[in-house]
């Protein structure tokens, strides 16, 4: 005999395969093992207030995008009267609302909901623009330039000087005020970083707190350092970003520019969230380019039909155990696996009823049609056209009687149920009653097994989450397909056997 | 405290009487159905060989070319729209004759006419039927009623076989036939099959014939079942089931292992039938015999068939070596 040891080997390889790729997701995308995980969202509104004056206006806000952190799901805004476009300008998203006439206070709303996910997918970072160094006149220039001396001594790389550049203009309090009276702090610090070679810039953030209204950014400063960027609070020069700390703006342009209208501000609300895990993902994935191997990147109908789709290997590896480890017949090799998904459809008991009800009519009438003598094509097609009928009847008659779930009997797979009737006739004919009832009480008791493994949440969280299971489920089935030992009904076959040796 | 363990108790009890422990089984070599269609079908038979015994009219052919008797050919009936020659292919022979599909599994669908007089055509039970039930029943099997799988099959009619008067008594009207199990040429396991009034004329086991195992060595009765269950007589006739003995046995196991060289099925059941005037005749090959024989036996298949596996390939042994070698072997009598 061939030796099995490439089959062992083929088997391994795809439970290990199979268990990798699992838990390559579960630690990579953070998908949950058991479903119902709640995953924390934040809902942050920012509210435009101007004052219009009857003419034309432009208003532009500045909008977060997937970031380290975060990942954004979905934004709505609440602009009655406005035209809005989503555009990217400067290498930033903004919300731009336009009315041709406006007067008097204007409030504009924009929605976004951020899910906390520490496996975010950013978009890349817009890089630094390199701008030409400002000639500030004097005294500015010369005190503007001890500073960053001072801070380029004391400092050996670019986050460091940004530390020290922020430790200076808090040390050197005459210097520093000299320079506020020309510009913010903020630009200040961003211009000297730029001016000593280091990619830097304003970037405004929001620290979210649930529930809190009325809040306004914050300035940071960005410090890059090749790919990689930390960010600086400007007054203390402390480094690194908070966990609940979003980053409203990090791109060189404005938060707010509002054309044709004055006293604009914003302000923002929040409020956090929980989420079950697969809606938040669903969302966060849902527009999503990047290339992920995910079923969350299809879209919602086809997503729902994979989840059936990916179940069916559950059902047939029932079929399998339960036919090779226990030895049941079943009328039809797969086709308890059919009417499982057809019971997920329609609920167990009312799919059980509906199945025995066609299945009982049908034997009837099948009965009197091989009176007729017709060819096997034709019956079976006959029976088909029969199964149909009956479904409209009882559809119909369910209807009438107020008993919606008796419409759910649609759902069985019509060319199934007829092959089915048409066995279990030829069955009855030449074996008798009896071999009827142990095939089909095995096929409906197999399809029960299977409706209940399939119907687990955790199953079917995992078969839809995990595609890895597919290849465990593969190797499973391989395994029991070389399996030689008894099955559990061959134990009792084979009983008297053993009496016998005893005598 | 006592009542629910006891009851627990209980439980495993009865599971212990109606059920063997698989250890048990292995010990007296018990052959599984994962183990057959794993280590022996799909080993040593070949899946192109297969169409030659699913198919009962290649058989014939193969059988006739190989030497091996079978019953006589009558005619075959392989269009819908030949089914009305079928009367006068009928003519062509005097008395009895069968008519069963080509592609039957398990006795399916085959068709005994003893006689045929001006009644209409008297089948095994007694009843008559008609011309117009004939074609019917060729007509479904045509279609592939009968068939593995519902394929569109053949009709073949085949003379009766008039068995052996030595079994009267001990089949219940239909004939009686013997199961060999030969394995690389070496038959290891006999048993022979009868019908039963609850098997309604049929030798299918499942069905309810008899099935009474039968030594390798001289051809009498071991043990006798019915459903899988130990009887001593028969449950129609009342004949002490002890007392059969198959005639013509060497010729029986020699008809048997020549199948295998026919056939080129390492593991294979030979179906024959004893006619009254012309001996042994092979009636059908299965490729997947069952696994009935053991009881019927009251033997596990396994320690035979590893036998003959740890046999050297090296000689090539005639026919009637290996019947020699397996009547010596594989007997109770010694």
């Amino acid at each position: 005999m061939a030796s099995r040891a490439p089959f062992y080997i083929l088997v391994s390889l795809l439970f290990f395969a199979g268990l990798a790729l699992t838990l390559h997701r579960h630690i990579a995308f953070d998908i949950p093992w058991f479903p119902g995980e709640q995953r924390q969202t934040w809902s942050i509104e920012a509210k435009v207030d101007f004052e219009a004056r009857g003419e034309p206006v432009t208003a532009r806000l500045a909008i977060p995008n997937t970031q380290p952190g975060f990942t954004q799901l979905n934004q709505q805004t609440a602009s009655p009267g406005y035209g809005l476009a989503f555009v990217d300008r400067k290498g930033g998203t903004y919300a731009e609302w336009s009315i041709r006439e406006a007067t008097g206070n204007q409030s504009l709303y924009y929605k976004v909901d951020m899910l906390l996910d520490p496996y975010a997918i950013p978009a890349e970072q817009e890089p630094v623009a390199n701008v030409k160094p400002n000639v500030e006149k004097e005294p500015y220039a010369s005190a503007a330039q001890m500073i960053l001396d001072r801070a380029t001594e004391r400092s050996s790389s670019n986050y460091t000087l940004a530390r020290e550049l922020i430790h200076e203009f808090n040390n050197q309090q005459q210097t520093a005020e000299l320079l506020a009276q020309l510009k913010p702090k903020t630009i200040w610090i961003a211009q000297l970083l730029q001016e000593a070679g280091v990619p830097a810039r304003r970037i405004h953030a929001l620290y979210l707190e649930d529930g809190r209204r009325r809040q306004s950014l914050i300035e940071y400063i960005q410090v890059f350092d090749g790919e990689d960027y930390e960010v600086f609070n400007p007054e203390t020069g402390v480094q690194g970003q908070a966990e609940n700390m979003l980053l409203w703006q990090y791109h060189s342009g404005p938060v707010l520019e509002v054309v044709g209208a004055t006293n604009a501000q914003v302000t923002f609300s929040m409020i956090s969230q929980e989420q079950p895990f697969n809606i938040a993902l669903n969302q966060k994935f849902a527009d999503n380019e990047w290339l992920n191997f995910s079923l969350y990147t299809l879209p919602l109908e086809e997503q729902a039909i994979f989840k059936g789709i990916l179940l069916i290997p559950v059902g047939v590896l029932i079929v399998v155990l339960m036919r090779i480890l226990v030895g049941i017949k079943t009328s039809g090799t797969f086709m308890p696996v059919l009417i499982a998904m057809a019971f997920i459809q329609t609920s167990l008991m009312t799919g059980l009823i509906g199945f025995l009800l066609i299945v009982g009519v049908g034997l009837m009438i099948r009965s009197y049609l091989s009176y007729l003598n017709l060819l096997l094509v034709a019956r079976i097609s006959a029976v088909i056209i029969m199964v149909i009928g009956m479904i409209a009847i009882f559809s119909i008659v369910a209807y009438k009687f107020g008993l919606t779930e008796g419409m759910k009997i649609t759902f069985f797979p019509m060319i199934i149920l007829a092959w089915t009737i048409e066995r279990m006739s030829i069955l009855w004919e030449e074996e008798g009653a009896k071999e009827v009832m142990i095939q089909g009480g095995g096929s409906l008791l197999v399809a029960i097994l299977a409706y209940l493994a399939m119907n687990l949440d955790w199953v079917r969280h995992l078969t839809f989450n995990f595609m890895g299971i597919q290849l465990i489920l593969m190797a499973l089935t391989l395994v029991a397909g070389s399996y030689t030992g008894y099955r559990l009904l061959e134990l009792k076959r084979f009983k008297p056997l053993t009496k016998l040796d005893k005598q | 405290m006592s009542e629910p363990a006891e009851k627990k108790l209980n439980w495993f009890q009865t599971m212990r009487e109606r059920y063997a422990h698989p250890s048990a089984l292995s010990k007296i070599g018990v052959l599984g159905m994962n183990r057959r269609n794993v280590s022996y079908i799909s080993r040593y038979n070949p899946r192109h060989l297969f169409p030659l015994v699913d198919d009962k009219l290649q058989t014939k052919e193969l059988a006739l070319e190989a030497g091996v008797k079978v019953p006589d050919l009558i005619g075959v009936i392989s269009e819908q729209h030949s089914v009305k020659d079928l009367a006068g292919i009928l003519q062509r022979c005097s008395s009895g004759f069968c008519i069963k599909p080509a592609h039957g599994s398990g006795g399916k669908g085959i068709l005994v006419i003893t006689r045929q007089s001006e009644e209409g055509y008297r089948k095994s039970n007694g009843q008559f039927a008609n011309i117009g039930d004939l074609e019917r029943h060729v007509s479904n099997i045509l279609a592939g009623l009968f068939s593995l799988g519902g394929r569109a099959d053949v009709a073949i009619i085949e003379d009766l076989i008039h068995f052996d008067d030595c079994f009267s008594g001990f089949s219940y009207e239909g004939v009686p036939d013997t199961r060999v199990i030969v394995f690389r040429g070496f038959p290891v396991m006999a048993m022979m099959r009868l019908s039963t009034a609850a098997s309604n004329g049929k030798a299918n086991l499942h069905q309810g014939a008899v099935g009474v195992g039968l030594d390798i060595g001289d051809g009498h009765a071991l043990r006798a079942v019915q459903f899988d269950k130990p009887i001593l007589l028969h449950p129609d006739t009342g004949l002490n089931m002890m007392t059969l003995n198959v005639p013509h046995w060497e010729e029986v196991l020699n008809l048997a292992v020549s199948c295998y060289e026919m056939s080129g099925l390492g593991y294979l059941g030979t179906d024959i039938v004893l006619d009254r005037f012309k001996g042994p005749m092979l009636l059908e090959l299965n490729a997947r015999p069952g696994l009935t024989i053991q009881i019927a036996n009251g033997k596990g298949l396994l320690p035979r068939l590893r036998q003959i596996e740890g046999l050297s390939h090296k000689k090539r042994m005639s026919v009637e070596d290996r019947v020699a070698y397996a009547r010596e072997h594989f007997t109770d009598h010694r």
